[in-house]
């Protein structure tokens, strides 16, 4: 506890995963028309689950899938989790709203300080929410409103949120994602670029930034674990070759590319697919 | 005895004291009806006694002075004591006098026997005193004691003068002035929420009040805080050091509150624990009151540094530590749950000292997103409630929690406000061509000023190397000259590396205020020297106000033999401190006043003189200042576009030029008044000591002052406005003790000037007259920033119009020169300038006149000043030049070829001096009314 406010950024203990369901293949939200094989999709979501666990040697939470919830997998949205307060979002599509009640569950099993999003009014999906280890931006996107930014700063009162508007994609971490304490990668679109100026000029602190071509590429999980150390899990050479390169430049992280074929079809990103954090041995 | 006394003349024991009070008390009970009497005179003994307490290196003086005090009563009981003092501790009169002070002594230890630091702060008084074990001699001691308590107070007013004439020598601001001032008392709430109180002289300026609540504290690193007065719409203010306080709080209210003014964003960068110690507190207070939003979490954290700092290490045997912590308030709404979160957090703590544990709740609080922002509620141009945060990094906008926008200071052009719209100009971003500029509505004028100084002063002491001197008096201008005046956080690092004494002890005094939440005594001094409260063992002394406990005399007393060390220390360093501060402010502002050379704007003048000023946007030049200069020119072609009169006024100096402006003086004085309500900064600038390119708005005081002058001294104005300028400037001449050298023969130069008058190289004064000119240009008239009178008297027919300009001038209204102007009738206006407030700013100029000289023909005069001064002061070396020259001619000379060529050749001399500023007066007389 000594370590103080805003150390160990991406120190985590835990991930909160869910199945997939079989509705999600015919269900669930998407941008794009697109066939979704669910047997491709849970064969990547295993390889992503065992990447977590067993790799990474993180206690994972399975959740069950829920038929009823299509897009139930994504569980990113559902919660956002800084410290021992966990946020439960109020997605922005109606459609999720039931996701977060599984998800309040298993956070108040962790022990975690857990904050609901009450307001009718209010929308916000995690996805929606880039955490840089210093201060949060909150994309204003079709899922995410103003009012649900504010529910998102008056719990992590710690923290300056800033709100960034999302013209494109569906999410702010459709386009970027954290790549280590004060890295932003981030897709080379110009809804991205224009983002991540926004992003710096809201912000007292620096960023670097590591730009790849892909947007989609950009969504990474950044971690840094005790025994591991800066640890990255993107996209694999196969999905996005000239970004999966510029993973390569991060010298001091363990890189772990992980497929996501079928997931983003369904407009889901790494990221997406778990809530992790960091649960520590005094709490 | 007296042997006695002298082995214990420097350790004089509180406690003996203190319990002398007591006894005296039940022995002199039957006095108490005298004492009654007395008792509003006991009352204002105690505040004597809490200013004096804390500067004991005054007391010797006290004392000696006590000794011609006169006894003015004797009560018989008293006797035998007195006489015994009078024959064995060899201070007759001292003692005589203790007897009639004693009695007010005893009202006092009744009122308030646990205020146990007041006799324990006197403790110097009695140093010298003879010290008894009998109890007799504690008496006397006593008696002695308050003689010399009496005595400070009475002495007080004398003792307030003659700090401040020390002050005056110490400090060429000139804090105060002598003699003969109305004493007023202020209430100072401190950090830690107590009260200190003091004197000072009623004129006195804010600085004065705030260096004496710094020596109170014995704080070095004091840049970083500053005093607020609530004005009478219960806003808090900055008092600004530099004016007097009477003229700002204005209720008559002398009620302060010492708090942080810039929070540093890394206080581990500070030089001092006490420092650190004070922010800590302010910081406290920022999180309890909710200022400071933080979580849960966080809230218990910081909470477990305070606890650590103020009680030491946990302890299981002490009394249960939730009997008090909930007398601690940590957060807005504290609950169990987080009081036991902090007990727990305590816990682990163990072994960290107080300054360590300070350390570390500094080191989270600056990582909050709330640190050091200062909110002020506004609306945005759609009329949607927004705060606006100044901070360190530049201005935040935030509706409701969320940062909607930010803008760094390096982005920010000009700050400025007119009513109650605050405006911000944003530098361009890569992509876009066009500055542009961000519109605030605040709540009222008041409102609006109040960011608008804030933002200045965050920017200076954050952003710039030193500060910004103000604007100089400017002739008909209004608006505010404010800058900030103290030193930036450069400076102060600077100043700090330099700090040389033991880290000072000091009282954690909020360990006051959990004394006062148990037991009620609002007094208490708990001196927990470092040393006990890092050892955690004694947290106790902390929490009881009992001053007889042994230990704690012990601390007493180191406490305050050492922070005599620290005071003798402190005054030497505070003394070089101040006069470094004001040898280099005051250099600075006369210099500025004389106009100083600033490089780039010569270069910026020579675009002009070249390009249209309208294309000269960006003008690559060698530093950044020149650049902003560049960009303030737009500004201020923008303004003079606007044609709204008011505006105009407001850019009136070093904006618009000669004939441009003259013309427009006639409509804008009609609106004047409004214009007042608006004043710009430009923020931009590095480094560079600016010149005086920036129209505000006069302190409204002020203001309506100038209003009513201006509007009677206007309204003659008409037709020949172009008649004549006076120059403004000339109070720094006069200061300077400038030597009139060399006279030039103006150059013809093929005229046509793009602007009425082009030239410039530093100061020139052209001034051309066909009657006897008034000595206007740079001799006799005083301006002195803010607190200019001007007076009209009529005699003479020659109507005076002041034009000045200065390199940001620009406007393309060429075609009115001032010569064009029709010479119709002779008015005659003089006009003087006063300095209300001489400010002190001639004495100890450390400066050193190099050269001066004084060359003159017939028709022409042309006076060149240089004056450069080099002052090494605290390690810094500065070395400024400046010239002023003076051309003075009788007849119908071209003033815009004299100025030309006197540029030019000054220019060929000092390649990178630059011009700041251009004054032409000129007077013109008619024939006809002539004769």
């Amino acid at each position: 506890m000594a370590a103080g406010l805003m150390a160990g950024f991406g120190h985590y203990t835990h991930a909160i995963v869910r199945g997939i369901p079989a509705s999600l293949a015919s269900e669930a939200l998407r941008s794009i028309q697109a066939e979704v094989d669910v047997t491709k999709a849970r064969r990547e979501h295993d390889a992503y689950v065992h990447a977590l666990r067993t790799t990474l040697g993180l206690q994972v939470v399975e959740l069950p899938a829920d038929e009823t919830m299509p897009d139930c997998v994504f569980v990113e949205d559902a919660a956002v989790v800084c410290g021992d307060t966990a946020l439960i979002t109020r997605p922005g599509a109606e459609s999720r709203r039931r996701e977060t009640e599984a998800m309040k569950a298993a956070l108040k099993e962790l022990n975690l300080n857990v904050v609901e999003m009450t307001d009718e009014s209010a929308t916000l999906d995690g996805g929606d929410v880039l955490f840089t280890g210093r201060e949060f931006f909150v994309g204003l996107s079709k899922r995410t409103n103003q009012r649900g930014a504010e529910i998102l700063a008056d719990a992590f009162k710690d923290y300056a949120v800033s709100t960034v508007p999302v013209m494109e994609g569906l999410h702010l971490k459709s386009f970027c994602s954290m790549g280590g304490p004060g890295l932003i990668i981030i897709g080379s679109s110009e809804p991205a670029q224009k983002a991540l100026k926004i992003m710096q000029q809201m912000s007292d602190h620096r960023y670097d930034k590591l730009t790849v071509p892909d947007d989609l590429a950009a969504n990474c999980i950044y971690m840094n674990l005790s025994n591991k150390g800066h640890v990255l899990l993107h996209c694999t050479p196969e999905e996005f070759p000239e970004s999966a390169k510029m993973f390569e430049k991060l010298k001091d992280h363990m890189l772990i590319p992980l497929s996501n074929m079928e997931k983003v079809k369904v407009d889901g990103a790494l990221t997406c697919c778990s809530v992790l954090l960091n649960k520590k041995a005094d709490n | 005895m007296t042997t006695e006394a002298g082995s214990e003349t420097e350790v004089k024991e509180n406690a003996e004291e203190k319990s002398a009070a007591r006894l005296d008390q039940s022995k002199k009970a039957t006095e108490k009806t005298q004492e009654v009497v007395e008792e509003g005179e006991a009352e204002k003994e105690k505040e004597g006694k809490g200013i004096t307490r804390y500067l004991p290196t005054w007391f010797k003086k006290q004392k000696s002075q006590s000794q011609t005090s006169p006894t003015k009563e004797d009560p018989p009981t008293e006797e035998p004591v007195s006489k015994v003092n009078q024959e064995e501790a060899h201070v007759p009169e001292v003692n005589g006098h203790a007897e009639e002070v004693e009695e007010k002594e005893q009202v006092k230890e009744k009122e308030s026997e646990s205020h146990s630091n007041a006799s324990a702060d006197t403790e110097p008084a009695g140093e010298e005193k003879v010290e008894e074990s009998a109890q007799k001699s504690l008496e006397s001691t006593e008696e002695t004691q308050e003689v010399a308590e009496k005595e400070e107070d009475k002495k007080e007013v004398e003792k307030d003068r003659r700090q401040g004439q020390t002050s005056i020598f110490q400090s060429p601001l000139r804090l105060v002035r002598k003699n003969k001032m109305k004493l007023v008392v202020c209430h100072v709430t401190l950090l830690d929420g107590s009260d200190f109180t003091c004197e000072v002289e009623k004129r006195a300026k804010g600085l004065f009040l705030f260096f004496k609540v710094c020596e109170h504290l014995n704080l070095l690193e004091k840049d970083y805080f500053g005093l607020t007065y609530k004005d009478h719409h219960e806003q808090k203010c900055w008092l600004d050091p530099t004016k007097e306080i009477k003229r700002q709080i204005r209720s008559n209210n002398w009620q302060f509150a010492f708090n942080v003014k810039f929070y540093p964003p890394d206080p581990s960068l500070l030089s001092e624990d006490i420092t650190r110690y004070l922010l800590c507190l302010q910081l406290r207070e920022d999180v309890a009151s909710g200022r400071l939003p933080c979580s849960f979490v966080t809230h218990a954290l910081l909470g477990s540094y305070t606890l650590q700092a103020e009680i030491g290490d946990y302890e299981p045997d002490q009394p249960r530590p939730l009997d008090y912590i909930n007398q601690l308030t940590f957060a807005p709404n504290q609950s169990k749950e987080m009081e036991e979160k902090i007990l727990e957090l305590h816990k682990s703590h163990k072994g960290m000292t107080p300054a360590q544990a300070d350390c570390q709740f500094l080191e989270n609080a600056k990582k909050l997103s709330m640190y050091g922002v200062d909110l002020h509620h506004a609306k945005d141009c759609e009329g949607v409630d927004i705060m606006l945060g100044v901070c360190a990094n530049g201005l935040l906008v935030y509706k409701d929690r969320l940062r909607i926008n930010r803008f760094a200071w390096p982005k920010i052009l000009k700050i400025s406000y007119k009513r109650n719209n605050f405006y911000i100009k944003i530098r361009p971003g890569e992509t876009e061509q066009f500055e542009s500029t961000v519109g605030f509505k605040l709540q009222n004028h008041r409102s609006a000023k109040r960011l608008w100084k804030v933002c200045v002063e965050n920017h200076s002491f954050f952003r710039l190397n030193a500060p910004e001197q103000p604007p100089k008096a400017r002739f008909l201008t209004l608006g505010s000259k404010f800058r900030y005046s103290g030193r930036t956080q450069n400076q102060t690092r600077m100043a700090s590396t330099l700090i040389d004494r033991p880290a000072p002890a000091f009282e954690r005094t909020s360990s006051k205020r959990i004394s006062r939440s148990l037991d009620g005594a609002p007094m208490i001094s708990i001196t927990d020297t470092s040393r006990e409260a890092e050892n955690g063992h004694e947290p106790h002394l902390e929490l009881h106000s009992d001053s007889k406990s042994p230990g704690r005399v012990r601390g007493d007393n180191i406490y305050v033999r050492h922070s005599k060390l620290m005071l003798e220390d402190h005054d030497k360093t505070q003394d070089e401190v101040l006069k470094h501060q004001a040898s280099v402010s005051e250099l600075k502002r006369s210099f500025m006043e004389a106009s100083p050379p600033s490089p780039p704007q010569l270069n910026l003048w020579e675009k002009h003189l070249t390009s249209s000023p309208a294309t000269a946007t960006r003008v690559q030049q060698q530093t950044v200042t020149t650049e902003v200069e560049i960009e303030e020119t737009v500004v201020v072609q923008e303004i003079s576009k606007a044609a709204k009169p008011a505006e105009e006024l407001q850019t009136w100096e070093g904006q618009v030029q000669g004939g441009a402006r003259l013309e427009k003086k006639r409509e804008s004085i009609s609106s004047e008044s409004e214009s007042d309500e608006e004043a710009e900064y430009h923020p931009n600038v590095s480094l560079s000591i600016r010149h005086a390119q920036i129209p505000e708005e006069k302190e409204e005081e002020e203001e309506e002052q100038e209003r009513k002058e201006l509007s009677a001294s206007s309204s003659p104005v008409e037709v020949n406005q172009a008649a004549a300028a006076v120059e403004d400037e000339g109070k720094d001449c006069a200061e300077e003790e400038k030597k009139e050298v060399g006279a030039e023969e103006p150059m013809k130069t093929p005229d046509k000037a793009p602007n009425g008058m082009t030239p410039h190289e530093e100061v020139m004064c052209v001034t051309t007259e066909e009657e006897e000119l008034p000595k206007v240009n740079g001799e006799d008239s005083v301006v002195e920033a803010r607190s200019q009178v001007i007076c009209c008297s009529e005699p003479p027919v020659v109507k005076t119009e002041m034009v000045t300009i200065s390199d940001t001038f620009a406007a393309q209204k060429s075609e009115i020169a001032t010569k064009e102007v029709p010479i119709v009738h002779t008015e005659t206006k003089t006009i003087t300038y006063e300095a209300a407030q001489l400010d002190g700013s001639g004495d100890g100029e450390p400066g050193v006149l190099m050269t001066a000289q004084t060359i003159t023909s017939e028709s022409l005069c042309t006076t060149t000043t240089t004056h450069i001064t080099k002052t090494l002061k605290g390690g810094l070396s500065e070395t400024r030049i400046e010239k002023r020259i003076v051309i003075t001619g009788d007849c119908d000379i071209d003033h815009d070829q004299a100025l030309a060529q006197a540029i030019k050749e000054a220019k060929e001399q000092h390649p990178d001096m630059s011009v700041t500023r251009v004054v032409v007066h000129k007077e013109t007389e008619l024939a006809e009314e002539d004769d």
